[in-house]
């Protein structure tokens, strides 16, 4: 019976652990390629969470049906945002880059706090509280599709990388600005194209993470803090690496919930980061950098 | 040390700065209650930024978790209060250790293990949250429920205990303010303050110069975190209350590095500056804000985020350094 309940637990806290990976691979891509660190990124999750929130209590739409929609805008989003405000910042200095995504944070906080209030919103989907046994195994239907959506948004972004003629110019972007610059790369625009990606990847967890989460306006910096924890015990530009790092910590967050008290879950993820940053910088699946 | 004391400072930057102390000191008698809560957040904010200015400004070493010494200077002095009566100056001289050794195994585990730039920043925030959340689950100090200091009315003030009215709160962090500026403009003319200079400018060639460039950087924390508790200390006093979800909040960090941004990282005056600035505008803007009735939280945020980004984008030196020239004082560097 008690093995029971570790094994739900550890299911449970996998399928989370994979919406928290697509979560940063997003910080994953956009740090890989464009360098940029981006410190407004749990604001930007948040803004894809009131956005799926509203469009389910005014056009009843399903978070898995406005994934697509939301991702798509949240990429528009990423690409102006990288136009307009963050390519002239390219080449200034490393803490310049992070104030001004930290005051791009407070902004979108802030303007989510005046706009809609700081009360927790939910989405109430018909299968909210419905479950899947399989054998001992009981599973959140709900945990089940995001953990399933995220899978299925991060093998299309691995495509999309791999295998198509765009995907491989922003890795040669990725790999050397100056020589992806001489054979005639427009690297601004594939920066643009990369921090779209990215502000989907968020834009889809986002999404997802309303069907396992209420959304509050101030929910912003604990998870790009949470997102960096991922990214850095993950390994830094590895896309397996995010998903890796993701499924730790969402198992490690679900058995220190079951285990101590679910309030003091996010300690044992900071615990994680200091022993990664510590014993292996590069992270698990990370390249050493010279 | 006189000489020190007026070293790099030109005989209009001299009167300008008496001035503005004179001035400060006779608010009280001038201005309204309303006026002197405003001027001892503004001088809150400067002592703070100014702490938080000797590690990022002077070493180059980005915390965006001070919180964290805000929180442990507070929690210490307000719990040796409660539970002991202990007076908070005495409690300073725990809380300073406290936030020092704090600061000291932060900075030992980052520079031994060469986490440097981005993930330095990333681990100062997660220890502030760490805490934070270490706090809310800490029954000693009452977890989550948090501490409230008994106020007494009617009572003339005891500044040994920081019990009184707004008055006494001003000059205690009147004086806090000017100490730690006299304290700073010291330490930037020191042996000390030249290596961290040379370590802000160029680590490796500080290095390779023969500066022991983790010692440094180990004192810049230390030095940095001490100060910081100390501001946790009058927090704690001036509001009477304490929840690890504000104390240890991220929104603590950002907004007392705002100050020293706006005004001019790594210069004395900026803080200070940048303080009034922000401080300034933003209660401009919530007092018209409340003649129209309008009461929504959120605003005076987003209106730091935009000063943020416009300093940022616009003046990233600050706002202090060409002030500076147009006044005609500097004889300093940035």
């Amino acid at each position: 019976m008690a093995s029971d309940v570790y094994l739900n637990v550890v299911v449970g806290g996998v399928l989370t652990g994979l919406v928290y990976g697509l979560l940063a691979l997003g910080l994953s891509v956009i740090f890989g390629v464009v360098r940029v660190v981006n410190f407004a990124h749990g604001e930007m999750m948040t803004i894809a969470m009131f956005i799926a929130v509203v469009s389910f209590s005014t056009l009843h739409l399903d978070p898995l049906v406005s994934l697509v929609p939301i991702a798509a805008a949240m990429f528009v989003f990423g690409y102006a945002l990288q136009i307009g405000l963050i390519n002239p910042f390219i080449r200034r200095a490393e803490h310049t880059q992070f104030l001004l995504l930290v005051a791009l944070g407070l902004i979108i906080a802030n303007g989510l706090l005046i706009i809609f209030g700081p009360d927790a919103r939910s989405v109430q989907t018909s299968y909210a509280l419905d479950s899947i046994q399989i054998g001992p195994l009981i599973v959140d239907t709900a945990k089940v599709y995001a953990g399933l959506a995220a899978i299925a948004f991060t093998v299309a972004l691995f495509v999309f990388f791999r295998f198509t003629l765009v995907g491989k110019a922003i890795r040669a972007c990725a790999d050397n600005y100056t020589g992806a610059q001489v054979v005639g790369l427009d690297v601004k625009r594939l920066y643009a194209l990369t921090f779209g990606l990215g502000a989907a990847c968020v834009g889809a967890a986002g999404t997802m993470l309303t069907l396992l989460i209420d959304a509050t306006p101030m929910l912003g910096p604990s998870y790009t803090l949470l997102a960096f924890v991922i990214v850095i015990t993950g390994g830094l530009g590895s896309m397996p690496g995010a998903l890796l790092g993701g499924v730790l910590v969402g198992v490690t967050e679900a058995l220190a919930g079951l285990l101590f008290t679910p309030s003091a879950k996010s300690m044992f993820a900071f615990g994680i980061l200091v022993l990664v940053l510590l014993f292996r910088p590069q992270g698990l699946l990370g390249k050493r950098l010279a | 040390m006189m000489a020190r004391l007026s070293a790099g400072l030109s005989r209009r930057g001299a009167i300008l700065l008496a001035v503005l102390f004179v001035v400060l000191l006779s608010a009280p008698f001038v201005v309204h209650d309303y006026l002197l809560t405003v001027l001892i957040l503004i001088l809150y904010f400067a002592y703070a930024g100014q702490a938080w200015n000797i590690m990022m400004g002077f070493a180059g070493q980005l915390s965006l978790g001070h919180a964290i010494y805000i929180g442990l200077g507070a929690y210490v002095a307000a719990t040796l209060f409660i539970r002991f009566g202990v007076s908070p100056w005495l409690g300073l001289l725990g809380a300073i250790p406290v936030a020092a050794a704090c600061g000291a195994i932060i900075g030992f585990l980052a520079f031994r293990f060469r986490v440097a730039g981005v993930y330095f920043a990333i681990l100062t925030i997660a220890f502030a949250e760490f805490a934070r959340i270490g706090f809310d689950h800490l029954d000693f100090v009452n977890a989550s429920g948090g501490l409230f200091l008994p106020v007494k009315q009617n009572v003339h003030s005891d500044p040994w205990l920081l019990r009184g009215d707004p008055r006494m709160f001003y000059y205690v962090i009147l004086l806090a303010t000017s100490l730690l500026f006299i304290v700073c403009h010291l330490l930037l003319r020191s042996r000390v303050g030249y290596f961290w200079l040379a370590i802000r400018e160029d680590e490796q060639a500080a290095r390779a110069t023969g500066i022991d460039t983790f010692r440094y950087k180990m004192y810049a924390v230390m030095v940095s975190a001490a100060a910081t508790s100390f501001a946790g200390v009058f927090y704690a006093f001036f509001y009477n209350n304490l929840f690890p979800e504000q104390v240890f909040s991220i929104s603590r960090s950002i907004e007392i590095i705002l100050g020293p941004i706006i005004g001019g990282v790594g210069t004395l005056f900026g803080p200070i500056l940048g303080a009034f600035v922000l401080t300034g505008l933003a209660e401009v803007l919530n007092s018209a804000m409340t003649s129209f009735g309008i009461e929504v939280p959120g605003v005076t945020q987003v209106f730091y985020g935009i000063c943020l980004l416009l300093v940022v984008a616009g003046l990233p030196d600050g706002v202090w350094p060409p002030l500076a020239r147009l006044l005609r004082v500097s004889t300093s560097k940035k």
